[in-house]
């Protein structure tokens, strides 16, 4: 009888053992497939520019393998030996942790675009017809107002989230202790904190929450498929830069496809599904009609003070550090103080 | 009628069933290999990891533990996940018997589909026991009542993934006890919850600690609908969101540590209840 | 009275939201479930989630029949100490198991995640690692159901053919088999539920490449999340039937077998 089990228990082993051979992700070195690796927005995304690029001379033939999901999650899973060409991730410090796993070079932001893929900005989602009014980032701490943003500690969406409500106050004259401030506020009205930006317009969408606070693009992409909700443009918001960069050991088609991410005709591409063309290629991209936006003849209109992370943040890496650290953080801080 | 499962009395494994004739005997020779082959699996899969776990706890010495546990929203999620596990437990272990109950002892039409019903929560993913939770009793159920973003959402998303364990567990004694000591002790004038007590009870009491054991651990482990329910409102928080947390924030030794809390915590459970239910068979 | 506070529990808390999901998968008739099956991304999650969980339920039989007897019919040093453990699994949340394996089989930095990539076998980020981690969570369930059933049994028969000459192997399938085979047979039933259905801990191992190492629980998060809300129920209404029918076959045979033998 144990001969059997024996017998058995290697067998499955063996099975197992195969199996191993034909289940892994195909990845690096075949110059035929790319496997992305991106945050969650970018699956429906990035389906029409796929199939451009599969158009076009350096796309022929080329296969892509794809994983979508919370973009941390996903530099983590690359960063623990998931194979990937490229990443296509929410915000830098995504990357940056690739950096320091030894995985993507150093100098990935030296381009162009510096390192960037896809356009947004924070805008603020709320019901049909905006019934409480919520138009400023003022509005959002009045009494009764019920927020919905997702959790910094687990979420990149929610950075950018956070960071434009802080620099509303900032680009309005306020002081550090004024924004901390109102960041606390803020906080108090805080109705729900999910994990990641999916699941934060899932839950908006499912009834909770006066106001949601999210990208752009996000919110215009919701609306197509059928979302029904408005959003509001503030007056200052913060442009959302979503990192790309390609692995040290990447397929020769993964060079083409960035390029083609972020030249004009990629750009047209994202724009119908609601992101900002890239700065470096408004001009030849023109006019877009978006289906989805709050206004689809002029999809994206100019916002007011327009913040970066570069500029009015120090960068990501000091930005990261200053407000997000996970014990000396000052919005780390304030969002425990507030009992989250 | 009997549905599922042949009777029998739910025991923990390793104990020698003495009661039922059985002899254990030393390992022979093939079962050595066996036990061996067997043991190098569940190395493979579930105690090396664990390991790894406590290892990577370990590694940041006690310090990381005690941040952990000092730390004010990861104990508050600890003391409501623990709390919700304790309540929805003595929750199964009453429904749970009376459920079982009703299946062996009631006669009605449609009963024979009831054992199906209890084995649902097993049957659905927990992200859709969520989403069908959160769609009747969260904001704009047709109830009209929104447990969504709560702590009764919580206890409510574990009371449906914990519900099979005690039923199933108190069903197959239920349904072995021999009604001929139940029927003397009413010749002899004992009341019905006499009976209940003195007779019936005590032989339910190894499968409902059983039961409750497993439901206990199942509910402080349980992730996919808690997470869609609790959407981390203020003080909703769970172990397993917490864990999550960790992981996110970067800080994989603090995750590993709530991890080995946790999983301690499930085994002094486990063996505390083994022990109880020890106690109360050698009593008979 | 006790009739229908039971009935009313299991209502509320059981049967209305089966009847939830069965009506949103429904809504449009076949609508839905034919577009779902239609994509050829979905059917491919579907045909994975089914061959690891058929793998995984055979990988936990084979052990969980070995374990099972050898905690029964066995003394050995550790032998409670291993019939604690053998829980374990069910108190780890997803998020731990998934920490758990990728901290042993990532092949950056896990513990034989790099040699076994080194020898070409991938485990993490490939279907070894999703049966794994189906494994692990179903792990106890199959051990749960025939130990009792073993114990109660007692080992008299099997004496009694071993001492008339049967190998180990006649003895096992003769005399024990048909012993436990309805408690082999829930278990089992119990074990291809729950592995359909796991969810968070392969998430966190698998890497979830469309078409390659998504399973359908992942998809279902996924639909959900774009806003496929349709989608997403028809494949949890067909992971949800799955599980069901088996039980249901399993509950209609057992009684067909209760009824023959009088």
């Amino acid at each position: 009888m144990a001969n059997i089990r024996a017998g058995g228990a290697l067998a499955l082993i063996g099975a197992l053992a195969l199996t191993g051979c034909s289940g892994a992700a195909d990845a690096s070195g075949d110059s035929g497939s790319i496997a992305i690796v991106g945050y969650s927005v970018l699956e429906e995304a990035n389906q029409g520019v796929e199939k451009a690029f599969g158009e076009t001379a350096g796309g022929t033939d080329v296969s892509f393998s794809e994983s979508y999901g919370a973009s941390g999650d996903q530099s983590r899973s690359v960063q623990a030996g998931q194979k990937a060409d490229e990443v296509h991730l929410s915000l830098e410090p995504d990357v940056t942790r690739l950096v320091d796993a030894g995985l993507v070079d150093a100098n990935w932001k030296d381009n162009a675009t510096k390192g960037v893929c896809t356009d947004s900005i924070v805008v603020l989602v709320v019901r049909k017809g905006n019934p409480k009014n919520v138009t400023t980032w003022a509005d959002l701490t009045k009494p009764g107002i019920q927020i919905v943003t997702p959790d910094p500690s687990s979420s990149g969406s929610a950075k950018w989230n956070l960071l434009a409500a802080y620099g509303s106050v900032i680009a309005n004259g306020g002081d550090d202790a004024t924004a901390q401030s109102y960041i606390s506020a803020f906080f108090d009205n805080v109705v729900a904190l999910p994990a990641s930006g999916r699941q934060a317009t899932s839950t908006f969408t499912g009834g909770k929450g006066d106001v949601l606070l999210s990208y752009e693009n996000e919110a215009i992409l919701a609306r197509q498929s059928g979302s029904d909700f408005d959003y509001v443009v503030p007056d200052s918001s913060l442009l959302i830069e979503n990192s790309c960069a390609l692995l040290k050991r990447h397929s020769d088609a993964a060079a083409k496809w960035l390029d083609f991410q972020k030249g004009a005709a990629g750009q047209k591409l994202y724009a119908a599904t609601g992101y900002r063309p890239l700065p470096s290629v408004t001009n030849e991209v023109g006019d877009v009609s978006v289906v989805g936006a709050m206004d689809p003849a002029t999809p994206f209109p100019a916002v007011a003070t327009l913040l970066t992370v570069e500029k009015d943040f120090g960068g990501w890496d000091a930005a990261n550090k200053k407000y997000f650290d996970a014990d000396e953080g000052i919005l780390t801080k304030i969002q425990s103080a507030a009992g989250f | 009628m009997v549905l599922l499962a042949s009777a029998r009395p739910a025991t923990r494994p390793g104990r020698t069933s003495s009661r039922n004739g059985g002899r254990s005997r030393p390992l022979t020779r093939p079962a050595a290999l066996g036990l061996g082959i067997a043991m190098g699996w569940f190395s493979l899969l579930v105690l090396i990891p664990l390991a790894a776990v406590v290892v990577k706890a370990a590694g940041g010495g006690w310090g990381t533990f005690r941040d952990v546990l000092t730390d004010p929203g990861t104990l508050a999620a600890l003391r409501f996940t623990l709390g919700t596990a304790v309540i929805v437990t003595l929750v199964n272990a009453v429904m749970g018997t009376l459920i079982a109950w009703v299946l062996v002892r009631d006669r009605f039409p449609g009963k024979a589909l009831l054992g199906i019903v209890i084995d649902i929560p097993f049957a659905m993913p927990t992200v859709v026991a969520g989403l069908v939770l959160l769609a009747l009793y969260g904001n704009g159920g047709p109830l009209g009542v929104d447990v969504s973003g709560t702590r009764p959402g919580v206890v409510l998303a574990i009371a449906f993934v914990t519900l099979p364990f005690v039923v199933r567990a108190v069903q197959p004694v239920l349904t072995s006890l021999e009604r001929d000591v139940e029927e003397a002790a009413a010749s002899l004038g004992a009341s019905r919850t006499t009976t209940v007590r003195r007779i019936i009870l005590p032989a339910l009491i190894p499968a409902i600690t059983a039961g409750a054991s497993l439901s206990f651990a199942r509910a402080i482990s349980e992730y996919g609908s808690v997470v869609l329910i609790s959407m981390n409102a203020r003080g909703v928080g769970v172990v397993s969101t917490e864990t999550y947390r960790y992981i996110e924030g970067g800080n994989t030794a603090a995750a590993a540590a709530l991890a080995v809390v946790l999983l301690v915590i499930a085994l002094v459970a486990t063996v505390a209840l083994d022990v109880l239910q020890r106690r109360a068979a050698r009593r008979d | 009275m006790l009739r229908v506070i039971v009935l009313g529990y299991l209502f509320l808390l059981v049967i209305w939201p089966t009847a939830y999901l069965l009506r949103a998968t429904f809504a449009d008739g076949f609508t839905s479930l034919a577009a779902t099956l239609a994509d050829p991304d979905i059917v491919h999650a579907l045909t994975l989630t089914v061959q690891v969980a058929a793998l995984a339920v055979a990988i936990n039989l084979v052990f969980g029949l070995g374990i099972s007897l050898l905690l029964v019919r066995y003394d050995f040093a550790g032998k409670r100490l291993l019939s604690w453990l053998i829980d374990l699994p069910l108190a780890a949340s997803p998020v731990v198991v998934g920490l758990a394996l990728l901290l042993v089989y990532s092949p950056a930095y896990g513990w034989f995640g790099p040699a076994l990539r080194s020898a070409g076998i991938e485990v993490a980020f490939a279907t070894p690692g999703i049966v794994m981690a189906t494994c692990f969570v179903a792990l106890p369930l199959i051990i749960r159901e025939v130990v009792p059933v073993l114990a109660e049994l007692g080992d008299d028969q099997e004496q009694a053919a071993r001492s008339l000459g049967a190998s180990g192997w006649q003895t096992f399938c003769r005399i024990t088999l048909p012993g436990i085979r309805w408690a082999l047979a829930y278990g089992i039933v119990l074990s291809l539920a729950r592995a359909l259905g796991e969810f968070g801990a392969v998430k966190v191992v698998s890497g979830h490449v469309i078409g390659q190492t998504a399973t359908a629980t992942i998809s279902v998060e996924s639909a959900y999340q774009n806003n496929h809300i349709d989608q997403a129920y028809a494949i949890a209404f067909l992971l949800v039937f799955a599980a069901v029918l088996c039980l249901i076959v399993v509950a209609v045979l057992h009684r067909q077998d209760a009824r023959e033998k009088g």
